[in-house]
């Protein structure tokens, strides 16, 4: 097996990022509107499930964990999550640019870490390889 | 000495990153005893990827963690302000992952991941200050 990726697998990478980001966006608008859950109003998180933005970022979540899911099965947990952690630079540079908030000092940190830490997966190999085990495991899980 | 509301706050912090840990390191486990999605779709078509997937009992248990671990998430958001809720979950998940991979799905994680997570947990919290 190569731990070279193929173009389809850059776009579920990309697609993992996306989805993620704008769908933890969309639940957290939503959960505004819901209001403040304790353990004495768990009734709120049935409530929550009706919210437009909770169904719309629950709807992009599911396609996040579609992408991921196949993304874990030909790359490591942490060559994944390191890789897709790109998507809160996205979002932040769409705060930027798009919506023209101001990034503070410790924002544009934060950006070239991340940017740093993608780079640092992005050059190694995105699999580790146990022969043994996958052998074991390919007569268990089929 | 620490308040009751800030020792709920960090309790459901650290157990909904405990959850993501745990349901992650089981689904990528499931993953890794699968293979290749593509190459089983290949072979058994779209429909028999999903049975495949769906049958496995560390992705179904693994799932299960992330599905409590979404309405523990929406209970956290309730009670902590989102802009420490949101970075303290994701940067304990990420070094949590990073040593759980190692320790139980035997990754091979080099310097270079190391720096990257270290990289990733700081970063995001400096994103949301």
């Amino acid at each position: 097996m190569t731990h070279r990726l193929k173009p389809s697998q850059y776009a579920v990478l990309i697609a993992i990022m996306l989805t993620a980001s704008v769908g933890d966006s969309l639940l957290s608008r939503g959960m505004e509107q819901v209001g403040k859950v304790d353990l004495h109003h768990l009734g709120l998180l049935w409530h929550a499930l009706f919210n437009p933005f909770v169904d719309a970022g629950i709807v992009l979540l599911i396609g996040f964990f579609a992408c991921y899911t196949a993304a874990l099965s030909w790359a490591d947990l942490t060559f994944v999550m390191p890789a897709t952690a790109f998507g809160y630079v996205v979002i932040a540079l769409l705060g930027r640019f798009w919506l023209h908030e101001q990034l503070s000092l410790s924002r544009w940190a934060g950006i070239a870490l991340i940017v740093c830490a993608v780079g640092f997966v992005a050059g190694g190999p995105a699999r580790t390889e146990h022969p043994e085990l996958d052998h074991m495991d390919a007569g268990v899980g089929r | 000495m620490l308040s009751t509301q800030t020792l709920h706050v960090w309790s459901s912090i650290t157990f909904v990153s405990a959850l993501a840990v745990a349901g992650e390191v089981l689904i990528a486990a499931g993953m890794r005893q699968l293979g290749d999605l593509d190459d089983i779709r290949a072979h058994s078509g779209l429909l028999g990827a999903i049975r495949a997937v769906l049958t496995n009992g560390k992705f179904v248990i693994g799932a299960l963690c992330m599905a409590v671990n979404f309405f523990a998430m929406l209970f956290a958001l309730s009670i902590a302000d989102l802009s420490l809720a949101a970075p303290a979950i994701a940067s304990f998940t990420y070094i949590g992952n990073a040593f759980a991979a190692k320790i139980f799905l035997r990754e091979k994680v080099d310097h270079r991941r190391w720096l990257a997570t270290g990289f990733v947990a700081v970063g995001v919290a400096l994103l949301a200050r």
